[in-house]
């Protein structure tokens, strides 16, 4: 490290970026490659968007409406594929690139070139995985989950291409996860403890481990499948001693931690808004921590919570009921330590506020029904119904999205130096809120009555719910148009905001002046106790 | 920024929330909208274990969003509230953490003992084996001795122009097919849940009934079903292309109707046997052809037989089906394994095979100018 800063002389530290395309390819500084890492996301959630509406489109009422059911099954997987590595990873890595620096007063990321290297892999994962669909037999359409053997013997030809993505992605996720675990345990300013630490901190280091640890093993799964498609092996392919079930192991043993990996950094960014906006310290700041450290080490015993169906011995039933019950404790905890933070505050109602308390109600609603899931005799009518996508469609979109779009308004000002328009927020905040409760809502209600996920075509009792979905669907897809144009105005001709954009904002990155030098921190500032609070 | 101004925005959030609890305890309330308790006891203690949580969860809900509701109210800067600065309470996060503990502990059992009685697959008075296959169900029925007594296939029935909305669509559109699965009322009927190709699930709501098909496991599962009617479900299991496409229909019947019924099949089994050494003529088999051919292979092959290539080859001028004959039987006869092509020698009898194999030869402007008999069928199936 002390290397680079070095070389970059002694009496210029405010020099500025390369000029043009090359500041964007060459770059090694955090800010720009947050700022990559959000902009990719963001054009992955449009993607990823338009997909779903073509999934709404079809839905939209019974009867074939523009798609083949092969085509439909396409629109799915990608959908998934596309919103789970495309958009909502990356956009935390985005976070963690711009504010983890900032957040422990350091100059930059510990790896920078790596960091470089991280986000650079993704576009072209991306673009391969996309350009499965043009090719003949088209793209990937055995679900995100990639069940074999509807992924490996009975796959189309493509599939060998998403393998090759999967990797791509893994190996930018575990590139990305290292440089942040290096970053916080290395380069926290001298005098700051673990346990001083931001949330958003604590949350995406616990989150890198995790990552760090499943990546790795789904990897190993698409490497599998690989050698099932191409080398004749049998790893799961029943005919030839091999076993499908297997394949779910794996996958569901990366696939839950996955799915904290999607949430850690969400619980992050909301235990810094809501303080601010209460004007008052985090409530149960170091059992937010054991709760994030309890969930993310119960992630690893629950995974075959998805696999209640696959007829497993009662033993192993009641272990993974029993142990996915528990993860009810400690998500509680938190959710009733933002309440006990809301409670005789002074709170006002920005943007992010709003979205930070929308994302703990929503959320919340998604943990219910995850509690719900967990009872095993029940999940045998929930698994694979609409329930279960209502479910994860709570906890991902009002929560982890939510949280992601909270994020960016509330450190925009800092970002950017610049504000956005206050009542344009709160109108898309509005119009997500309604959209989003109108389109996933009604799933409760299909599921229950029977419908499962992943058809192309319904029996008509689910007519109506499915309507509602649609019509929900389309109308939350475009007001992130609204949102794209807000921040676009904020940027490019929003009125200044001051260093401290927040009344009750406590952090390092808020003492950094706005609008922000290229570099910052390049020497440690002073931790004091008052700052550090929240 | 407007942090001195009361935001009038905010007083309707508690409103819209607790409109939306509304909603959420009308899941527990609303019949319509909630799940079925269905017929037999285990979907019964299922809707109990349901209910219970559901309303575990509306009152948990209540509390905690009627205090963030509370404060979101009465303690807001713009109504002139102070921040107090405490940030913990030890008691308070002792109670948190023990109170939904022993909630947890509370529905544990009741999960349990309804989990343990599903298990409890002992001594069942009939055992059927469920099949799946892409994209249908075969039921095979054993008799005392565990071997197969008849089989038969379970395929959607609702006609291809309701779902290209080019007719009304019937009451029970998708969730119909050809021939149920029929089973007698108040027997422990034990059924046997495999697949062929890949995973499929077998879904009966109303018996609280749901297992996976895995190829190479037999899974096991039971269910007695106390009232006479149709119950109808699902696959739900993405299992490719027609997913949707594949309903579960079980008709549970008193116990004469059911051994009549039984009794008739056995005897339909013995005739289609007969036909084995029959000869027809070119027209039997082009109708009888057509008919195998809409169930069994239009769903791949298209009925224009031009198939969805790459992934389902066309047949209309496929070289197989308009060259030699005897390649043309063993390919339908003994499938392509590691392709969604199946062996339909298992499944078929030699007097389908024998008319779909000529059916495909004579049609889509194939032309190969020949016959297909059931014992030229039997002759390459010897040959194997
Ligand atoms: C689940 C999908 C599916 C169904 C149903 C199906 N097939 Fe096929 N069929 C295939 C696939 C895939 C192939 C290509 C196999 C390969 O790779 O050689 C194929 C190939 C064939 C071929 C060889 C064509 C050629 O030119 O290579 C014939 C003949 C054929 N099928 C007949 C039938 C008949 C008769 C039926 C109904 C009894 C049927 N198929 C049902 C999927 C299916
Ligand atoms: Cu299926
Ligand atoms: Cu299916």
């Amino acid at each position: 490290m002390s290397e680079v800063v070095d070389s970059h002389g002694h009496d210029d530290h405010d020099h500025g970026p390369d000029k043009g395309l090359a500041r964007w390819l060459f770059t090694t500084n955090h800010k720009d490659i947050g700022t990559l890492y959000l902009w990719f996301s963001f054009a992955m959630f449009l993607i990823g968007g338009v997909l779903a509406l073509g999934i709404r489109a079809e839905l939209f009422e019974p009867g074939r409406q523009f798609f083949e059911p092969e085509f439909f099954n396409q629109l799915t997987t990608n959908h998934g594929l596309i919103m789970v590595f495309g958009a909502i990873m990356p956009a935390f890595v985005g976070l963690a690139n711009w504010l983890v620096p900032m957040m422990i007063g350091a100059p930059d990321m510990a790896l920078p070139r790596m960091n470089n290297l991280s986000f650079w892999i993704l576009p072209f994962a991306f673009g391969m995985i996309i350009s499965t669909l043009f090719m003949e037999g088209g793209g990937p359409n055995f679900g995100w989950t990639f069940y074999a053997p509807l992924s490996t013997t009975y796959a189309p030809p493509s599939t060998t291409y998403f393998i090759f993505a999967v990797h791509m992605m893994g190996a930018s996720s575990i590139m990305g996860s290292i440089n942040i675990i290096a970053t916080i345990l290395n380069m926290r300013a001298p005098g700051m403890t673990l346990m001083q630490m931001p949330l958003f901190v604590w949350t995406w280091l616990i989150t890198a481990y995790l990552l760090l640890a499943v990546m790795p093993v789904l990897a190993g799964v698409v490497t599998m499948m690989l050698f099932d498609i191409h080398f004749g092996t049998s790893f799961f392919n029943a005919a030839g001693g091999g076993d499908p079930v297997m394949f779910q192991h794996i996958f569901w043993f990366f696939g839950h931690p996955e799915v904290y990996i999607m949430i850690l950094p969400a619980f992050g960014v909301v235990s810094q808004i809501i303080p601010t906006f209460a004007r008052k310290p985090l409530f149960g700041y170091d059992s937010m921590v054991y709760a994030v450290a309890s969930i993310a080490f119960l992630s690893f015993i629950v995974w075959a919570h998805h696999m209640f169906t696959v007829g497993l011995p009662l033993a192993g039933q009641l272990f993974f009921m029993y142990a996915t019950m528990l993860i009810a404790i400690p998500t509680g905890v938190k959710v009733f330590n933002w309440t006990a933070t809301m409670w005789k505050g002074a709170m006002t109602f920005e943007t992010p506020m709003l979205f930070a308390i929308a994302f703990v109600i929503l959320f919340t609603i998604g943990g219910f029904s995850g509690l719900m899931l967990a009872i095993t005799p029940a999940d045998y009518q929930y698994q694979e119904t609409y329930f279960v996508v209502a479910h994860f469609h709570y906890v991902l979109v009002p929560g982890a999205a939510f949280s992601i779009i909270a994020a960016v308004y509330y450190w925009l000002p800092k970002w950017c130096g610049r504000m956005y328009d206050e009542r344009l927020g709160k109108l898309h905040f509005w119009l997500s809120f309604i959209a989003v409760n109108v389109t996933f809502f009604p799933q409760h209600f299909s599921g229950l009555a029977g419908m499962p996920r992943r058809i192309p075509d319904y029996a008509v009792q689910f007519a109506d719910f499915n309507m509602m979905s649609s019509i929900g669907a389309f109308a939350f897809g475009l007001s992130q148009v609204l949102f794209l144009y807000i921040v676009v105005q904020a940027i490019r001709a929003g009125k200044p905001a001051p260093a401290r954009a927040w009344e009750g904002a406590h952090g390092l990155e808020w003492t950094l002046p706005s609008p922000l030098p290229y570099h910052t921190f390049t020497h440690p500032p002073k931790v004091t106790a008052a700052e550090m609070h929240s | 920024m407007s942090v001195n101004k009361p935001c009038k925005g905010i007083r309707r959030l508690p409103f819209a929330l607790g409109a939306l609890l509304v909603l959420w305890s009308g899941v527990a309330l609303a019949d319509e909208l909630n799940m079925r308790p269905g017929v037999t006891t285990i979907s019964q203690s299922i809707f109990e274990l349901h209910t219970i949580v559901l309303w575990i969860c509306v009152v948990i809900g209540i509390i905690v969003f009627g205090a963030m509701f509370w404060s979101i109210i009465h303690h807001r800067k713009s109504s002139g509230h102070k921040p107090a600065q405490f940030h913990e309470n030890t008691r308070l996060e002792i109670l948190w953490t023990i109170v939904p503990t022993v909630i947890l502990i509370v529905m544990a059992f009741p999960s349990t003992k309804t989990l343990v009685q599903m298990y409890d697959t002992s001594s069942p008075d009939m055992i059927v084996e469920v099949r799946g296959y892409q994209w249908k169900w075969q039921y095979k029925y054993l008799d005392e001795n565990r071997n197969p007594a008849f089989s038969f296939f379970s395929i959607l029935s609702t006609p291809i122009e309701e779902r290209h909305n080019e007719v009304p669509k019937g009451e029970h559109y998708l969730l119909e097919v050809d021939e149920p699965l029929r089973i007698p009322v108040n027997k422990k009927v034990q059924f046997l849940v495999t697949s062929e190709d890949v995973i499929h699930s077998w879904w009966v709501p109303d018996f609280g009934l749901k297992r996976d098909a895995i190829p190479g496991t037999m899974n096991d599962i039971w269910a007695i079903v106390p009232t006479p009617g149709v119950y109808r479900g699902q696959c739900t299991e993405l299992c490719g292309k027609d997913h949707g496409f594949m309903p579960v229909v079980v008709q549970a019947m008193e116990q004469d109707d059911f051994d009549a019924w039984y009794a008739e099949r056995v005897e339909a089994q013995k005739e289609r046997a007969a036909l084995e050494s029959m000869s027809f003529t070119a027209d039997e088999l082009m109708t009888q052809g057509e008919a195998v051919y809409t169930k069994y292979c239009a769903s791949c092959h298209q009925a224009n037989g031009q198939g969805v290539p790459p992934v389902f080859p066309a047949l209309a001028g496929s070289p197989i089906a308009t060259g030699d004959r005897d390649e043309h039987i063993a390919r339908v006869v003994d499938g392509v394994a590691g392709t969604a092509m199946q062996a339909f020698g298992s499944q078929l009898s030699k007097a389908e095979l024998a008319a779909v194999v000529h059916f495909e030869r004579h049609s889509w402007g194939n032309n190969a100018g020949d016959l297909t008999q059931p014992v030229d069928v039997a002759n390459v199936m010897a040959g194997n």
